[in-house]
Formats: structure tokens, C-alpha cells, sequence
């Protein structure tokens, strides 16, 4: 046997204070609120630090300087914004170890995942903006779009600084000043982007960043003195969210859950698809809200497929998180762990087949091991609810129709891949699935270039790529 | 012609057969095998692994030369390296094999009689193919007889690349039947047949997987990339290709066969990469010298310098392992 002996990461190179404040103008505010929390790491469950949960009045006094700051940001020239983003973006490059092994410490995802996805995207994402910020004119918005003002801007936990770089670089390049909420369970990274911003010598005001939990983000959505909300996270958050906004001038964008189709025709590249199928799902733990949580797989080659995958799932590493060999990390609280068992239980109950690689669990800390559900049928609970988890369910189809058919039956519709060696197959496929994004012979690949966004309950807005900059824009 | 009992040798029994199976083998994305090969390439190897890595490696190497100049000197010269790497060190295990040009196999037994190191021999108009069969099985024959117990034969790559895949199939299942009585088993006498498919020429990994069935269905013991004569040679997911194809192929017949990287080959960091590759995807079966080898001569200082630098900590210079 081959072992591979532990190649951890090193923490040294990360610095965490025992605990944060608020980041306003430009500066580390005592917050009013006197509620702290623990931010802590999934693996371990060990303490890493304490944020506030900033209160209305803090809100608000981030989003009066958001305010102040738009008058003068907005009227700094394209050419000159484009300078302080494409610093930040530098910035992001030349610190990326120690981001990556913070947001592993903080999100439980593997190193490998943090050091070679969400870094690279993270800095990408802000060249890409930067880019845009003296071109606005040429976008198709017309001669000289204006942006909107103060974006109130609330994400998630599965990428926590990703997100971040999707909201705030395209607001920026607009024009918009920012009041951002990172996640209560991950905010580290997004303290650590306030003193980039400090470093860039972005303008204080320009972005703000208010940590805390649903009650915080309530509060910032709900501001007058926001012009624009983005939000990403639940479908049940967002309806809540857009319901607040509704008959305001916000603007909102909103991207949600997904149940995503993944499915396998009989003439893919099998050894390639199996890949697909498990970067679909495993990758960050399932936390993904494009995940390929459902495979839909010709019946046809299903057991072949399934043979395959299960091989390969017997190769998973999972474990420490900053062990530069960790395929699978941890779970990123407690409570989403409660939330996958419930729905892992329900699918045995309701008669799937569940499955799991010979897979030990770390005593400390949130694990789920890679599951696979087959025999799932559509009216199950485990292929319609979104499990936001490792946990793959597996459906059959006979005919190209009715994997269509099947795919689309769900009320989400952010993503699908498609895999077969067939171009028209592929062509057909991809004009019928209702999701934002369909992925061929891939999965769960992202650039910045390339617009994101949901049909149906998977929410509305583009970000990314030209057409995200419409909703940071006055049109 | 000899006829030779293989699994899977029905599929052989005409062109369009044969055409048909190797067709219906599912296709290969190149995006997703160059991803996985290059996230493999990612995996981590250190301290006691590293170190049972290294001397895998050396366990695994054919060392090999292949030049025009080779002399039997050169080649004695090459055979003591292979029996003892590190003169300073005897805790340094030999290669598995050398490999050489026909006419310096008598030179290779001799040097290596009673080592354990074997003589692998090119074989069939190395590196081309570019000759009549009768010459290629003659030049089979000739090593055989001098003793090599593995033959590396090259395939027709112009007949592969113009659809005759039958003219493939019965030149590796003649080269076969000249290696040796039984044919066939791993264990059995006769020259072991490894059949190198020169996946640089073969372009496609569509074409590397078709290549690697049509052989292993011929009788091939082992599949190798290639001679080492054409870039690019030996690549990590060419090989990844490969691997999968001898996972399936026993997962079908029941018959294990071995895969051999070769060319290009010269960094302990490389080595280990294959290494890592064979662990997922062939499995921890095929690290073994009987079922991996890696085709590299330059290769050998670099595992033996790093061996060194785990052992005491530093780096010696080159002047400390021997050129050859």
C-alpha cells in the first residue's frame, strides 16, 4: 500500500484576532450592539474568534458612510476605480496562501479546493471588473450608465470570500459604494478583504462590512438608504428578502438554491463523467448551490456508471481540511450537519438505497461521508429539496426526453450538466434544460466572464460577465 | 501463424469485428483526463512516503539506452548501475530492468547474470515499426535467443492511423508468439511482451484507448507509451488513459496487464506523479516493478539524489552519483 504521510498547510502564516469589530469608513468601529459570537473551525470545532452581530443602529451607520462615500466614488473616473481594483486583485494574488488557509479554517473545505478554485476565481473576478470599470460605454447600457448607489449586499457561507468578489468587484467598477454581510459562520476571510481594502487605499466608505446573522442582514436589506440588494443564499431567505424589497426602488438580484441535474447519456466518456459526477457533488463538501445533486443516468449504462463511481468514490480522502491531499472537508456547522442527516434519513425511509465508501470520521468536528442514494425516484424528498450536502441522488431515464423531462421537473433551475460524445445530442439537450447554466461534458466550472443566475425559484439576475454589470447599473 | 488463446481474441476474427469493438469503447474527453491527470499531479508526497516512493521508483525503472553510439562498454557500464545504483549506499535496491538494442542483449546477460536485474530488448524495427513482419519476428526471435526475457516492440502506428487494425492485432499477437512457448500469463516462461503504442503519433486519447485494447486483447504482458524516439512522449494523462484501459481490461477478461510510461521521464517529482497515478486509478495492485515500470535513464541520479537528501538532510552535488 501507498500511504500518503500528512502534508498539512501551515497556519503560521495566517493571523487572527481574538476578536473583530465593524469595518466603516475605513475603519475598525466598536460596534453599539453588544452581542459576539463565536466564529469557529468546522473540523475542529475549536474557537478561532469573536465577531459581533451588528444591530440596526450599526447598519445603518455603515450605510450613511456607504452613503457619503457615493458621492465621491461615483464620480471618480472608470480609469481611476479600474487602478484601485486592479490592486485589491494584486493584493488578493499576493496574499492568496494566507486567505486560502484562512477560508479552509474558517469554511472546513479542503486547502487543495480554497488554494486552487476559490483563490484564483476570487483574484480573477476583480482583473475581470477592474476591466470593465473605464468601459461602461461600451457594455450596451448606453452611452454613460450610472450606478446606483449603495448596494446592501448579504452572502453565503460555502465561499465565503467568492462571493464576496462576486458582489463587491462589479459594484465597485459601477460606481456603487458597498455594505456587505459575510455569513455568521464565515466571516474571517471577509475581515481579512476590509484591511486589503485598507492596503489598496480604497477611499473610506467605499466598502463597509458589517458581520452578523439573519437579523443583521434583515437590517441592511430593509435600509432606506440602500439602492441595491444582492443577495445570495436559501430560496426561503430570498422570498423573505424580496418581500421586504417589494414597492421600494430597490433593486434586487437574487441567486438561490439549486437542485441541478446532472445526466449521463449512454455514449459519454464514462471514465470522464464519473469525474464530473463527483466534482458535481463532492466538491466543497456538496456546498454548492449548482451542485449536481441529481444524477440522472441512461439506464442503459446505469450499472456501469454506478460501478464506476462507487470505485472511485473508494478513493476520497476525507479529513483535515488544510491537508494538502483532503478531497472531502468538513461540514460547515452543526446545524447544516442536522439539516443533511434529516434529509439523508428521509431518503431511507422513503425506500432509496443508501451508500457510503468505507470512510472514517474524525472524532472532533462536523463530517458527512459521501453518499450516494440509488433508486431514488422523482417524488422522493431527497430528489426534490435542496440538501446542500455530499449527498448524491441517483435517478435512471430511457430516452433523451425523458431525462429532459426529468431534469426540468423541480422548481429550482440554476444549473444541469450534460454528458455525451455527441454534439447534436449535446446542442438539443442544452436548448431544453430551463437552468442558467448548462454544463458540457463538465461541471462546476466557473470564470468570471461567464454570466450565473437561476430559472424559477432559483432566484433572478445575472452576475458575472457583462450582463452582471446590469445589476449594479441604472438601466 | 501460430494462433494464440487470448481473452477477448474473438473480437479479432475480422477487420470489421474488430473495427466495430474497438469503436464501441467509450470515448475520452481530453479536458476532463488532462484535469484529473493534472489534480493528481497536485497530491502532496512527503517525508515516509516520499521515501517508500523513491525506492518504489528505483524498484521500477528500466534503465535504459537506446542510442546509436551504444557499445558494449557503454552497456556493461549501464548494467552495473542497475544491479548497484549507489555504490555508497547498498541499502539502494537494483532497477527492475535494463533496455537495449538487439545486438547488446548477449552483452546485458552477461553483465547481469545472476542479478535479478532483467534485459528488456526493443524489438520489431524499434523505433519506426517500418518493416516487413518476417523481419520483425526474426528480430524477436534474435533476442529471444540471447536472452532477453522482455521484449518492448513498437506498433504499426501508420496501419493503426489508416484503420488496419487487424494488421496491428496480428503483428503484436506474431511478435507475441516469437517471445516465447506458453504466451499469455504473467508468470508463465517466455519473454515478457510489452507493446509500446507511440502515443505521441497516435494523437487522441480516443487512439491511445483504442490502441491500448487492441494490444492487450493481441497478447501485449504490458502496454508502453513510447520509445522515447518521438515528442511528446510518456505524458500524465496519456498514461492515466492507459491505466484505466488495464483496469477495465482485467475487470472484462480476468487478465492483468502492466503499463509503462517511458520518455521524458527525468525528476523524482515526475516519478512520484506516476506513482500517485497508478494508486488511484489502476490501484495499489499495479505499484509494483512486475506490473509498473517507468522507461528513464537520467531519471536514476535524480531518485538516488533525492534518496540522499531524505537520508542526511543535504544535497550532494552531481560529481557524488555515477554517470552511468
Amino acid at each position: 500500500m501507498f500511504e500518503y504521510a500528512p502534508a498539512p498547510e501551515s497556519r503560521d502564516i495566517v493571523d487572527i484576532k481574538p476578536s473583530y469589530g465593524l469595518f466603516i469608513n475605513g475603519e475598525w468601529v466598536e460596534p453599539q450592539s453588544e452581542e459576539r459570537h463565536k466564529t469557529v473551525n468546522p473540523a475542529t470545532e475549536e474557537v478561532l474568534s469573536e465577531i459581533v452581530w451588528a444591530g440596526e443602529a450599526d447598519v445603518d451607520r455603515a450605510v450613511e458612510a456607504a452613503r457619503k462615500a457615493f458621492a465621491t466614488w461615483s464620480a471618480v473616473p472608470g480609469s481611476e476605480r479600474a487602478k484601485y481594483i486592479f490592486r485589491i486583485a494584486r493584493i488578493i494574488q499576493e496574499r492568496s496562501r494566507e486567505l486560502a488557509v484562512l477560508e479552509s479554517l474558517d469554511n472546513g473545505k479542503p486547502i487543495r479546493e480554497s488554494r486552487d478554485v476559490d483563490l484564483p476565481l476570487v483574484a480573477a473576478h476583480f482583473f475581470y471588473y477592474a476591466g470593465w470599470a473605464d468601459k461602461l460605454s461600451y457594455a450596451g447600457f448606453g452611452p454613460d450608465p450610472r450606478p446606483l448607489g449603495v448596494a446592501g449586499q448579504v452572502i453565503p457561507w460555502n465561499f465565503p470570500l467568492l462571493m464576496l468578489a462576486w458582489k463587491i468587484a462589479p459594484a465597485l467598477a459601477c460606481g456603487n459604494t458597498v455594505v456587505l454581510k459575510p455569513a455568521e459562520t464565515t466571516p474571517l476571510t471577509a475581515l481579512a478583504f476590509a484591511e486589503i481594502c485598507r492596503q489598496a487605499d480604497l477611499p473610506p466608505g467605499v466598502v463597509n462590512i458589517v458581520t452578523g446573522a439573519g437579523e443583521t442582514g434583515s437590517a441592511l436589506v430593509r435600509h432606506p438608504g440602500v439602492d441595491k440588494v444582492a443577495f445570495t443564499g436559501s430560496t426561503e431567505v430570498g422570498r423573505l428578502i424580496a418581500r421586504s424589497v417589494a414597492g421600494s426602488r430597490k433593486k434586487l438580484t437574487l441567486e438561490l438554491g439549486g437542485k441541478a441535474a446532472n445526466i449521463v447519456f449512454e455514449d459519454a466518456a464514462v471514465d470522464q463523467a464519473v469525474e464530473g459526477i463527483v466534482n458535481g457533488i463532492f466538491f466543497n463538501q456538496g456546498h454548492v448551490c449548482c451542485a449536481g445533486s441529481r444524477l440522472l443516468v441512461q439506464e442503459s449504462v446505469a450499472e456501469e456508471v454506478l460501478d464506476a463511481l462507487k470505485r472511485r468514490l473508494a478513493t476520497l480522502r476525507m479529513g483535515d481540511p488544510l491537508d494538502k491531499n483532503t478531497d472531502i472537508g468538513a461540514i460547515n456547522s452543526a446545524a447544516q450537519l442536522a439539516k443533511i442527516r434529516e434529509l439523508s434519513e428521509a431518503g431511507e425511509s422513503e425506500g432509496a438505497e443508501r451508500w457510503s465508501p468505507p470512510c472514517p470520521i474524525p472524532d472532533r468536528g462536523f463530517w458527512f461521508p459521501p453518499t450516494v442514494f440509488t433508486g431514488v425516484a422523482q417524488s422522493h424528498r431527497i430528489a426534490r429539496e435542496e440538501i446542500f450536502g455530499p449527498v448524491l441522488s441517483v435517478l435512471t431515464f430511457r430516452t433523451p426526453a425523458e431525462a429532459i423531462e426529468k431534469a426540468n421537473n423541480t422548481p429550482y433551475g440554476l444549473s444541469a450538466g450534460v454528458w455525451t460524445e455527441k454534439g447534436s445530442l449535446m446542442l438539443w439537450a442544452a436548448s431544453r434544460l430551463r437552468a442558467g447554466v448548462v454544463w458540457s461534458n463538465t461541471f462546476n466550472r466557473f470564470d468570471p466572464a461567464s454570466p450565473f443566475g437561476g430559472f424559477k425559484e432559483s432566484g433572478y439576475g445575472r452576475e458575472g460577465g457583462r450582463h452582471g454589470l446590469e445589476a449594479y447599473l441604472a438601466v | 501463424m501460430p494462433t494464440l488463446t487470448t481473452p477477448l481474441a474473438e473480437v479479432a476474427s475480422s477487420t470489421s469485428t474488430l473495427r466495430a469493438f474497438l469503436h464501441g469503447l467509450p470515448g475520452v474527453d481530453r479536458v476532463g483526463a488532462d484535469a484529473r491527470a493534472a489534480m493528481l499531479g497536485t497530491r502532496s508526497i512527503k517525508t515516509t512516503a516520499k521515501k517508500q516512493a523513491i525506492d518504489l521508483a528505483i524498484r521500477m525503472v528500466d534503465l535504459t539506452t537506446l542510442e546509436g553510439a551504444d557499445t558494449p562498454g557503454k552497456v556493461r557500464a549501464m548494467c552495473a548501475k542497475a544491479v548497484r545504483p549507489d555504490p555508497t549506499d547498498a541499502t539502494v535496491p537494483p532497477v527492475a530492468a535494463v533496455c537495449v538494442y538487439p545486438d547488446l542483449v548477449p552483452t546485458a546477460v552477461q553483465a547481469l547474470a545472476g542479478s535479478g536485474v532483467k534485459v528488456a530488448s526493443v524489438a520489431t524495427a524499434f523505433p519506426s515499426g517500418r518493416s516487413s513482419l518476417e523481419v520483425k519476428v526474426a528480430e524477436t526471435g534474435l533476442a529471444v535467443a540471447a536472452g532477453a526475457s522482455e521484449i518492448d516492440m513498437v506498433i504499426d502506428r501508420g496501419a493503426f492511423l489508416a484503420g488496419d487494425y487487424l494488421k496491428v492485432y496480428e503483428e503484436i499477437a506474431a511478435v507475441k508468439a516469437a517471445c516465447g512457448p506458453a504466451g499469455g500469463a504473467h508468470d508463465e516462461p517466455g519473454a515478457h511482451l510489452k507493446v509500446i503504442l507511440e502515443t505521441g503519433e497516435l494523437a487522441t486519447y480516443d487512439n491511445v484507448r483504442r490502441a491500448s485494447w487492441l494490444a492487450m486483447i493481441a497478447g501485449a504482458d504490458f502496454i508502453k507509451t513510447s520509445t522515447g524516439k518521438v515528442s511528446p512522449a510518456a505524458t500524465l494523462p496519456v498514461t492515466l488513459v492507459m491505466l484505466e484501459a488495464v483496469r477495465d481490461f482485467l475487470r472484462t477478461t480476468g487478465r492483468k496487464v502492466g503499463v509503462k510510461p517511458a520518455g521524458g521521464i527525468r525528476t523524482t517529482k515526475d516519478a512520484i506523479k506516476y506513482l500517485v497515478l497508478v494508486n488511484e486509478t489502476a490501484g495499489p495492485d499495479w505499484l509494483d516493478p512486475d506490473w509498473f515500470r517507468l522507461g528513464a535513464s537520467s531519471l536514476l541520479n535524480d531518485l538516488l539524489m533525492q534518496r540522499q537528501k531524505m537520508a542526511t538532510g543535504r544535497y550532494a552535488g552531481p560529481d557524488y552519483f555515477t554517470l552511468d
